[in-house]
């Protein structure tokens, strides 16, 4: 079960690196385009080190990756596979909520027939 | 009434529901342990479900083949991983030939069912499934996933979209 524990250890990251405004922005921000983290750090009232950290997080949740380049520090959203992943996720839900509302449907027949 | 909440994580690729059921536990596990049940809502109206084989024991399996509109079938199969009536199901769910074999080259998805005491005297069910990979949940979509494929799309172009906006 160590991987069960790796996707659910991965999957609270995400939710953890999306729960701060901050992140979430740079997470849209980077999608759009490669940001420097310099350039990143002048959109925000706070420390070059803070934003910083902030990027390491969503790094470490798999949602933007990091390039080095010369000097620059070039942070760009992952978005393909953030995208590709949640538009799958769509239509398999599709299936579930089906499943799902035919259990209702059935539940709801058996209470009135019994009530009658 | 039934309450979903669903929790797309693409990251995990995982995707969770919590649906409140108006009936008792007992009465939510013969959804899944009653095969004729099981047929009811398995399978949507226009590719109804017919369950060949039904055994909920660890290790077990449940074969199932679901008919199209032109009388197309299409079969299933669960291997029960570990079962805790009335209360848990842990199934890995795949695809089968013609014949009921299993399909081995195509994906399977771990599904685990979790049926708890609710308020009032309904149950909680709880849905997770795990996917293996991005590359498997293209091959089921293209495969058309049963009634899937009419699944609105582009969520998360909305978001952006959104931000683009503020």
């Amino acid at each position: 079960m160590v991987v069960d524990t790796l996707a659910e250890e991965r999957a609270d990251k995400v939710f953890h690196a999306l729960a701060d405004a901050t992140r979430r922005d740079i997470v849209l921000r980077t999608l759009e385009g490669e940001h420097n983290i310099s350039a990143l750090a002048r959109s925000y009232a706070m420390s070059f080190a803070a934003v910083q950290k902030h990027v390491a997080v969503l790094e470490l949740a798999g949602l933007v990756t990091k390039q080095r380049r010369g000097r620059e520090q070039l942070v760009r959203g992952n978005v393909d596979t953030i995208r590709k992943a949640y538009r799958l996720l769509e239509q398999l839900e599709a299936v579930w909520l089906g499943r799902i509302d035919r259990i209702g449907e059935m539940l709801a027949e058996e209470r009135n027939g019994g009530d009658r | 009434m039934t309450v979903t909440s669903v929790r797309k994580d693409p990251e995990a690729l995982t995707m969770t529901f919590t649906v409140e059921l108006d009936a008792t536990v007992e009465r939510a596990w013969q959804l899944w342990a009653d095969p004729r049940q099981l047929e009811r809502w398995w399978g949507p109206p226009t590719y109804p479900a017919t369950v060949v084989d039904h055994e909920l024991a660890p290790g077990g399996r449940v074969t199932y083949f679901m008919t199209g509109p032109e009388g197309d079938k299409h079969g299933g199969w669960w291997e029960v991983l570990a079962v805790e009536p009335p209360n848990r199901l842990e199934l890995k769910d795949g695809f089968a030939d013609e014949t009921g074999a299993p399909n081995d080259s195509m994906p399977t998805t771990v599904t685990v069912v979790t049926l708890a005491e609710g308020e009032a005297g309904g149950t909680t069910m709880t849905l997770e499934s795990r996917f293996p990979s991005v590359e498997a949940m293209e091959q089921m979509v293209s495969m058309g996933v049963e009634e899937g494929m009419g699944a609105a799309l582009g969520q998360i172009d909305g978001i952006l979209a959104e931000a683009r906006v503020d």
